[in-house]
């Protein structure tokens, strides 16, 4: 008899979530559904607020990447005012957005999936969290647990608080950097960056023993999109938008973000409050793209500094075009936060990055706004119009975990194809199913921007629809 | 020692103290080093009584008080602190707090609010009154001021500024009880107004977020008021 599996909640992800899987009479998948199942409506609240209130309005869609929120709402907002930002206020924005890309990128390695990884996919599911990952590899869960504080120091640092800092506003940031900063900052480098080549080199040896996993973990082909420079190289906080085919050919190479409602258009779908964009030109499913760690270091050509381009380099030699299989992202992860921490170095090392001119101050010049980054996760737009007075009329705002969710549905339903038959199936099997949801370190709490109701869970269903078994961890 | 001529003696939480002629409880209980909260007087500008948190008890008196409008009389026994007047003001900012829309995470005066820094000072941990969301508009017309209703208590501080020192008049308040809202001129947009000198003391005075600089989020500095004394004094040598 035809059955539905549902795990319920998805344990290990930033917000609520549940996958169905629907199996046929022979007990094989045929369907597999990745639902969010949240609403919050920060585009709607917002409306009739001062633009200058969005950066903080918009922070608080989320605790673990509010700097991201922050500088795609304040970019949007410069672009509300028509200014160029002074050039110093452009570079520490750019370090801040490192910054939580470090320390988002450590909360989902360490925390969220070195269990898997550390431990298996099959290990007691009582074991396979972060304190089963410090009592088997002690060293690697303090490096998680350092290299999260780095970033979240670097954060503290330069905005004076960790989470919802305020530093970052329309025009530019609101205090300069001091000199005792910066070597503040400088000095606790070298030790995060050892301990991310120090993960790099146990990740690396890891991954053979996850054959099946690579090989199933949304393994397809998709289009890429993520930011970069006029050269190419990868970029986090300004640049154009890329997008490059599954062959590894360059579809767009400079794509305006002001103009993505030109290029990229939202779909429906029933059974989740999440949207699955797409790249116009190529409608749906044709142009159904990812974005995130993967897709930026398949997008660029280089990462742009030395440690991090011997590993970028290494990544990309691992296929013959772009690493397609989305167990990479925990990989491609890594060697972010490797040339974050030479990034971070190098703009700070730049004199210009004391300067003491960080804002610009102009009135309301333009009634419509569009700002984009790269948040961990992948690429962030917030979108704004306002009355004359500065008021806000309409915000529209494209989440990472959106514009991967097209890929994050399909990628449940090749790995519970591949683990899951008929309705006995082991803990292990699911928790793959979990596994490659976590690949993408969704934040569902972001992408929908909505009120929390439940963590993720998973159903099994009959083809009559009836409920054969549900997985659920509160 | 002999008490000033016209001195009022009393005796406030106890203790003996003196008053002269038409001052205030507030005014002697701070003489005193007494605390009281309040959150619509300010120095240097006329008492109105409008926020209800200094009320006191007067021995005698069938109701609370208000020390800021309240003179000291010969004689008075005051008491400024007790377990109801504590239930008292916790319940006034309860209430002010649900009155309008103050969600101070997102606000533009968090951490330089005077009604959020007076709710820790008093203890209060949460609103037990249902809040009313009431829906309020922002008029954000004025080239370099904001005018928030969801933020405004009605301290009327911005009204008595803009009287007493600018001496423009430009603010007042229309409608009555819980339809009452600070207006200027004749209730049109700030910006329009043609009274309005764009001094700005009234977003310097203003307690809450309710008036604030245009894009002066996050910064790590709030309002200053300190001016107000300064003026009142030199305008009276004139």
């Amino acid at each position: 008899m035809p059955k539905t599996i549902t795990i319920a909640p998805v344990t290990r992800l930033e917000g609520h979530a549940k996958i169905t899987l629907q199996l046929d009479d022979a007990g094989v998948v045929q369907e597999a559904y990745f639902h969010i199942t949240q609403v919050r409506g920060f585009e709607k609240f917002c409306e009739g607020r001062p633009y200058y209130e969005m950066p903080g309005i918009m922070a608080r869609i989320c605790g673990i990447c509010p700097v991201s929120h922050l500088i795609a709402s304040a970019k949007a907002c410069d672009a509300l005012l028509a200014v160029r930002i002074p050039p110093a206020a452009a570079n520490l924005r750019r370090i801040f957005n490192l910054a939580q890309l470090v320390q988002s990128h450590a909360l989902s390695f360490f925390y969220l999936s070195a269990p898997d990884l550390l431990l298996g996919m099959d290990a007691d599911p009582a074991m396979r969290h972060i304190l089963g990952v410090a009592q088997t590899a002690p060293e690697t869960a303090l490096d998680g647990v350092h290299l999260r504080q780095f970033g979240q120091t670097v954060i503290e640092i330069l905005g004076g608080q960790r989470i919802h800092p305020g530093w970052v506003v329309p025009g530019g940031v609101n205090e300069p950097l001091s000199l005792e900063k910066r070597d503040k900052i400088l000095a606790m480098i070298p030790e995060a960056r050892a301990k991310v080549q120090r993960t790099l080199t146990w990740f690396k040896t890891a991954t053979e023993n996850f054959h099946a996993e690579i090989e199933v973990f949304a393994n397809f082909p998709t289009l890429f999109l993520g930011l970069a420079d006029d050269d190419g190289q990868a970029e986090y906080y300004d640049g154009h938008l890329r997008l490059s085919d599954s062959a590894g050919n360059i579809v767009a190479s400079s794509l305006d973000p002001k103009a993505y409602a030109s290029y990229i258009e939202e779909k429906i779908e029933p059974f989740t409050y999440l949207k699955f964009p797409y790249y116009k030109p190529l409608g749906y499913p044709g142009g159904v793209y990812r974005v995130g760690p993967l897709a930026r270091l398949n997008l660029a050509e280089r990462c742009g500094t030395p440690l991090a381009d011997v590993e970028w380099r290494a990544f990309r030699a691992m296929s013959n075009g772009p690493v397609l299989s989305s167990f990479y992202y925990h990989q491609a992860r890594l060697v972010e936060m490797l040339h974050a921490t030479e990034k971070i170095e190098q703009l700070l090392l730049d004199p210009e990055i004391l300067d003491k001119h960080v804002r610009a101050s102009a009135r309301v010049n333009s009634n419509e706004g569009v700002g984009v980054a790269e948040a961990p996760r992948g690429t962030l737009m917030h979108h704004y119009q306002v009355n004359d007075d500065g008021l806000i009329t309409h915000a529209n705002l494209i989440i990472a975990t959106g514009h991967n969710n097209a890929a994050m549905n399909r990628g449940v339903l090749q790995t519970a194809r591949h683990f899951v038959r008929g309705d006995q199936v082991a803990e292990g099997m699911l928790n793959r199913v979990e596994a490659v949801i976590r690949t993408y370190d969704p934040c569902l709490s972001c992408s929908t921007h909505a009120v929390g109701q439940m963590p993720l869970q998973v159903e099994l269903r009959a083809p009559d629809g009836a409920l054969v078994r549900s997985l659920r961890r509160d | 020692m002999s008490a000033a001529p016209g001195a009022k003696t009393f005796v406030i939480d106890g203790v003996d103290a003196s008053a002269t002629p038409g001052q205030t409880i507030l005014s002697a209980a701070r003489e005193h080093n007494i605390f009281i909260p309040t959150l619509c007087h300010l120095e240097g500008l006329g008492d109105v009584g409008a926020c209800r948190l200094c009320l006191v008890e007067v021995k005698g008196a069938r109701r609370l008080l208000p020390a800021c409008t309240t003179r000291v009389d010969e004689g008075m026994e005051i008491t400024t602190n007790s377990p109801r007047l504590a239930d008292d003001r916790q319940m006034t900012m309860q209430l002010l707090f649900a009155e309008r829309n103050h969600v101070c995470s997102v606000c533009v005066a968090n951490n330089h609010c005077e009604m959020q820094s007076m709710a820790t000072t008093l203890g209060m941990t949460h609103v037990e009154v249902p809040y009313r969301f009431p829906a309020l508009t922002v008029d954000a017309s004025h080239e370099r001021f904001t005018l928030d209703h969801n933020r405004c208590i009605l301290c009327t501080r911005c009204v008595r500024v803009c009287s007493e020192i600018e001496g423009a008049h430009t603010w007042d308040v229309m409608g009555r009880g819980i339809q009452s809202k600070v207006i200027t001129d004749l209730d049109q947009p700030w910006g329009t107004s043609e009274t309005c000198t764009s001094c700005g003391k009234c977003v310097q005075v203003c307690p809450t977020g309710a008036l604030f600089q245009k894009n002066r989020t996050g910064e790590r500095r709030g309002k200053d008021p300190s001016f107000l004394p300064y003026l009142r004094t030199m305008r009276e040598e004139l």
